[in-house]
This record gives structure tokens, sequence and C-alpha cells, in this order.
């Protein structure tokens, strides 16, 4: 009996001090920020990493994304005579909720545990160190340019998603089952404010670049130097990072939308 | 000549981006219907506004020339008072013009329908219209269609 007290008592401080430390790394990071200006090219180089290759599965995605909710809303709308509604079902779905929601699980899964593996790696053969030793900060050189780049790249991909499936829900919705595309546009323009819908949106996939980006550099920090350790602070990231953005994503909506 | 390439690749991100958030923009959210910068304002009292709320359109023969921009309880006058912004190009409407809350459609969200009048004068801004026109609320006029049944 107290032996299971004892354990949970371990799981709770354990827990509570990753959480510290990945606090106290978030902080670190955040003060050598100005790394970003100084030496502009670092995060250059990261944004092409993580945003730029990650173009390809987000505009892919993006596309057939649309084009379900096309036949989706269209089959759904069609029994109540409301297919011309269907700009607005598709465009409200991916502003508000699917462009940066599954941004981010993509952008867990493509560039967040490539983040970590890079820097689990880095740190089991000991470049961190290394580094440290020729008084080369870690956290200026390496941490802080993939932070930004990481946090800078997942709006920009969300609003990629988002533009891209109209479009896709535009080829299926009008060009496939035939809804006239005067009413396709009216009615999402109709139905889509800026404030209120591609904004909040926007806040979304800003809050979460943050969030994916912190845990996926952390994790690569904190990993174990082996390459167990590496692999699974690799599915740790894609794991915690996906849990936090639907967490998130409830609360944010919640908080957005719940109080209109 | 690879720093280059990185810079071109990042550059043409970003660009596709922030083209991305401009299409969301005009093509999706029509920004631009909701900075109708030049307007001048009218205000209306309705018993009745139904489910109306602002920034629902204000329309002149289903042309839409405003928007609602304030909807407020007057505890004076115990009605309902509606600020309307309607663009400053449209500023030929007779004082006399009539506005009356309608419905979209069956289910739709209601807007406010604008009837010119005969008057010379014209609406400034500030005026108040003269007659107005509550909302159909379904929920009355199936209960005076039931009493007048009743009375059959």
């Amino acid at each position: 009996m107290t032996d299971a007290i004892a354990s949970l008592g371990r799981t709770t401080i354990n827990a509570l001090v990753v959480f510290g430390r990945a606090f106290v790394f978030l902080m670190r990071v955040l003060a050598s920020l100005d790394i970003v200006i100084r030496r502009f090219g670092l995060t250059l180089a990261q944004v092409y990493s993580v945003g730029v290759r990650s173009l390809l599965i987000i505009i892919v995605s993006g596309l057939f994304v649309g084009m379900v909710l096309g036949y989706q809303g269209y089959i759904t709308l069609v029994n109540f005579g409301a297919a011309e509604a269907l700009g607005g079902v598709v465009a409200l779905s991916l502003v508000r909720e699917l462009g940066p929601v599954v941004t981010a699980l993509l952008f867990a899964g493509r560039a967040g545990s490539a983040l970590t593996a890079e820097l689990g790696l880095m740190k089991t053969t000991e470049q961190l160190s290394a580094m440290e030793m020729m008084a080369v900060n870690p956290y200026r050189r390496i941490f802080a340019p993939r932070f930004v780049a990481g946090f800078l790249s997942m709006p920009l991909l969300a609003a990629i998603f988002s533009a891209v499936g109209v479009m896709g829900g535009y080829l299926v919705g009008v060009g496939l089952l035939g809804v006239d595309s005067g009413a396709y546009f009216s009615q999402m323009q109709s139905v889509t404010d800026w404030n209120e819908d591609v904004l909040s949106g926007v806040i979304k996939s800003i809050v979460f670049g943050f969030v994916v980006t912190w845990i996926a550099v952390f994790q690569g920090f904190n990993a174990q130097p082996t390459s167990e350790g590496i692999s699974r602070a690799t599915t740790q990231t894609v794991v915690v990072a996906s849990l936090a953005v639907l967490g998130l994503d409830f609360i944010l909506t919640g908080l957005m939308f719940g109080a209109g | 000549m690879k720093v280059r390439f990185f810079e071109l690749a990042v550059g043409v991100f970003v660009l596709l981006g922030i083209g991305a958030l401009f299409y969301l923009a005009v093509q999706v959210s029509n920004v631009t219907d909701y900075h109708d910068r030049d307007t001048y304002t009218v205000t209306g009292y309705f018993d009745n506004i139904g489910g109306l709320k602002t920034r629902a359109p204000v329309t002149v023969s289903g042309v839409r020339i405003g928007r609602v921009a304030d909807i407020r309880y007057d505890p004076e006058r115990f009605r309902a008072e509606v600020t309307l912004a309607i663009r400053s190009e449209h500023d030929y409407l007779p004082m006399d013009t009539q506005a009356a809350i309608h419905t979209a459609g069956l289910l739709g969200e209601q807007y406010i329908a604008l009837e010119p009048g005969g008057d010379y004068e014209t609406l400034q801004d500030g005026d108040e219209l003269m007659f107005t026109q509550s909302a159909l609320v379904l929920e009355n006029l199936i209960g005076r269609f039931m009493t007048n049944m009743g009375s059959d």
C-alpha cells in the first residue's frame, strides 16, 4: 500500500521535474532570442528545413481534406436543399479548426520528430557538450533558431493549408458536383468573418506552433543519450505534441467561440 | 550558392504563406466588406428585432448598402434602438425611408430592408428613421393563427 502511494508520488514528482526543466529550458531559449536578429542566416536555414520542406505534405493534405469536405458537405447539405451553403461549410471548418489543427498534427509528425531526432543525436554524440567546451552557447547557436523557425513556420503553413483546402473544396463542389461557382464564394464570404474566423485560426496556429516546437526541441534536449533514448524522445514528441494540440484546441475554441 | 538557395526557398515559402493569408482575407472572408470606412449612421427604433445581430446587412431592394452597427435597448422608449452604418455614397435615401426586419429564406439570417419613401429631404448622419417594421416572430404568428382557428 505504502509502495503504491510512494510510486504515485514518485511519478508525480518526476512529471513535475520534467515540466520544470521544460519551463527553464524555454526561458533560456527565450533569453537568447537576440541571436535570431544577429545571425539571421541560422534561422533562415531552419525555416527551410522545418517550413519549406513541410510544404509538400501540407499542400497535398490540404487539397485532399478540402476535397473530402466538399464531398461530405455536399452529401449532407443537398438533403436540405442547401448545396449552395457548401462554400461556407468548407471555409469555416478549414479556417477555424482543420487548418490549424491538422497542420499542427502534420507539423509535429513531419518537422517535430525531425527536430527531436536531430537534437537527440547531437546530444548523444556530445556535440552540444563540445560546443560548450568551445564557449559556443548551444542555446543561441542551436535551440533558439530552431525554436523561432518552427514558431514562424506554423501560421504560414496553416494559412497555406486552409487556402489550398478551399480550392480543393471548390474543385469537388463546383467542378465535380455542380454547385454554382458564384454561390460557392459568395456564401463563403458572407459567413466567414476576417476577425472572428480567420484571425482566430491564425492565433490558434501561432499557439500550436509555439507548443509543438517547444515540445520537439525540449524532447531532443532532454533525450537519454542512447539510441533507444532518441527513439523514445522522438515518439514522445509526436504523442505529447499531438495531445497538447488537441487539448489546447478544445480550450482555445471554448475561449474564442464559446462565449459568442 | 547553397545559402542563396535556402534564402530563395524560404522567401518563396514566406510569400506563399502571406499569399495564402491574403487569399483567405479577400476571397474567403471578403475583408473589405467589413471595413466600410466612409459611413454615416442612422438609428431606428423597433418594437421587436427578433434575431437581428450586429453586422447584419442593410439592403435597399436587396442590394447591400451597409450593416447594423449597434443594437441596444432604450429604457425610456421601451424599444430596441438599432444603429445602421450606411456607406456614404448612398446619400440619396429620403427622410421617410421605412426600415423592416426581414429574414433571408425561411430559417436564414435576419437583415434590414430599407424602402425609400417620397420625401425630398435625404437622411443625414445621426437622423432617426420615422417608420420601422418589427421582425416577424413565428411563435406570435402561430399563436394568432391558433386563436383564430379556435374562435371559428
